[in-house]
């Protein structure tokens, strides 16, 4: 096993006095010394900036490169006009998840964003599927530093950093300038269903971006326990955890990153036909539990009449709604809200209930 | 740094032990490094008055955001008195672990087994510190 990596901010997050993990290969802060809770409610309430360093991206260039793409991906490349992002994923033949990711198009490239536990893989998929394509292909992971801010007073927090007008970014568009000096992609973009940003700059220039924004009180240091309890509250699906290469993303929920007719044959293309044809056996479902003071984790078993049908793909205490909550896969016959099945928990059988995602309602810029 | 009190008598399972009254009845919490590495608190599942325990039987489990952890009897012995106060505050165990955010009372079997529990220098060399 090789030792894991750390990103450009790794001294920094010691200093803070970080918890750190293993994650995705990395080294990764887990929580400051002001805990999960409190890192989940800054967001909510007002900013909080994550070092996410550690997600990969992909630079594709060349005359065929969004062509490539298209076929790499589900999603539609060509509804992009320079300067937008999308939500997507590179599927296998069977239409199962290798991963999910951004795609940012450029004027002359085009750049995706992948979990940082599937670099390796993600690159072997697409570097298998260049065939003729004229395309260049870059790995640009460790060159590449990335800061997520988030919350409600993003847009104040990083306007004054900039002379890009931040306010006028549309959601899963961005700008390419500079913020604090250091040369950015400023994307319109999270993973915590609050408003924010996130910053692409080079490895090197991570440190000064995360000081100015860090700095001085201006906003507090967030970790991937934070950035976990929020993504589930917005139903954001975790690779790894609910969505992963035994399922579609017509199981997952996110039939609406598959354009079926975008006109590229895709990986994938041939079998989801196929399933939406004849409709999915089962769905990803949100759940609360009804049992109190216990909380289902990833892994538990999830029973339906006594059958084990899946095990708890994300679980966790919601720090907005301090109610123990997770997400599951069920057969579409119970896949409502209301519909009750058991965890086990620790040997014991804990009652849980359907429902809606998202847990709490996106408060992202339309 | 976690503050390991030396007056205290502590388990390799993180728990602590504070003698009081006669020295039969045990105040018995986790210690405030197991606090900061469990993280925030959500929720603690008590026994009730009455129960009996042996030695590193399981008396209860702490729930944190991120992991679950069991908590085992440091002696053995019967609950006199359970904390109702972590039912609605149970990050009381995260901001005061030798106060307010004590767990069970435990009258002590043999209270002489408190001895063979490790001191706080002995409990600090445990956790590296």
């Amino acid at each position: 096993m090789e030792s894991p990596k750390r990103t450009p901010l790794y001294k920094i997050h010691m200093t803070l006095g970080a918890k750190m993990v293993p994650f995705g290969g990395y080294e990764m802060p887990v929580s400051y010394p002001s805990g999960i809770a409190a890192e989940h409610r800054a967001v909510r309430e007002r900013v909080g900036v994550f070092d996410v360093s550690h997600m990969g991206e992909f630079e594709v260039s060349g005359p065929d490169r969004n062509a490539f793409v298209q076929r790499a991906t589900c999603n539609d490349v060509g509804a992009l006009r320079p300067g937008q992002a999308q939500y997507s994923a590179i599927l296998t033949d069977q239409g199962t998840f290798v991963d999910d990711c951004l795609v940012y198009r450029f004027e002359d490239r085009v750049m995706l964003v992948v979990n940082a536990a599937n670099i390796a893989q993600d690159w072997d998929h697409i570097v298998a599927q260049k065939r003729g394509a004229n395309v260049r292909l870059r790995d640009i992971s460790d060159q590449t530093g990335l800061l997520a801010v988030q919350g409600p007073a993003a847009e104040t927090l990083l306007a004054p950093l900039t002379t890009v007008g931040v306010a006028m970014i549309p959601y899963y568009h961005f700008a390419q300038g500079k913020v604090a000096g250091v040369e950015c992609f400023i994307s319109r973009t999270g993973y915590t269903g609050e408003d924010g940003f996130e910053l692409y700059a080079r490895a090197a220039d991570t440190e000064t971006l995360w000081h100015a924004l860090v700095g001085a009180g201006r906003a507090g240091p967030c970790g991937l326990g934070a950035r976990d309890t929020l993504r589930l509250e917005a139903g954001y699906p975790l690779y790894g955890s609910d969505i992963d290469a035994g399922v579609t993303p017509y199981e997952a929920g996110l039939g609406w990153i598959v354009k079926l007719d975008k006109g590229a044959d895709f990986t994938g293309l041939a079998a989801l036909k196929r399933q939406k044809l004849d409709g999915v056996k089962r769905r990803l479902v949100g759940f609360k539990l009804v049992e109190p003071k216990v909380v289902a984790r990833h892994g538990y078993g999830v029973y339906l009449d006594g059958t084990q049908v899946d095990v708890v793909r994300s679980g966790t205490v919601t720090p907005t709604v301090n109610c123990a909550i997770g997400m599951t896969y069920l057969p579409v016959a119970h896949a409502k809200p209301g519909a009750g099945f058991a965890i086990d928990v620790r040997g014991k059988r804990a009652a849980a209930e359907v429902v809606a995602l998202p847990f709490v309602p996106r408060r992202t810029k339309k | 740094m976690a503050n390991i009190p030396s007056e205290l008598r502590y388990s390799e399972d993180h728990e602590y032990v504070k003698r009081s009254g006669d020295g039969s009845i045990a105040h018995i919490g986790i210690t405030d490094y197991a606090q900061g590495e469990l993280g925030d608190v959500v929720y603690v599942e008590l026994p009730k008055v009455g129960a009996t325990f042996a030695r590193r039987d399981v008396f209860g489990t702490i729930e944190a955001v991120k992991a679950v952890s069991e908590l085992y009897a440091p002696v053995a012995g019967t609950v006199t008195e359970v904390n109702a106060a972590l039912e609605s505050d149970p990050a009381l165990v995260n901001r005061d672990p030798y106060g307010a955010g004590w767990m069970i009372k435990l009258k002590v079997k043999n209270p002489a087994d408190i001895d063979h529990l490790l001191s706080s220098e002995a409990y600090k060399k445990h956790i590296g510190q």
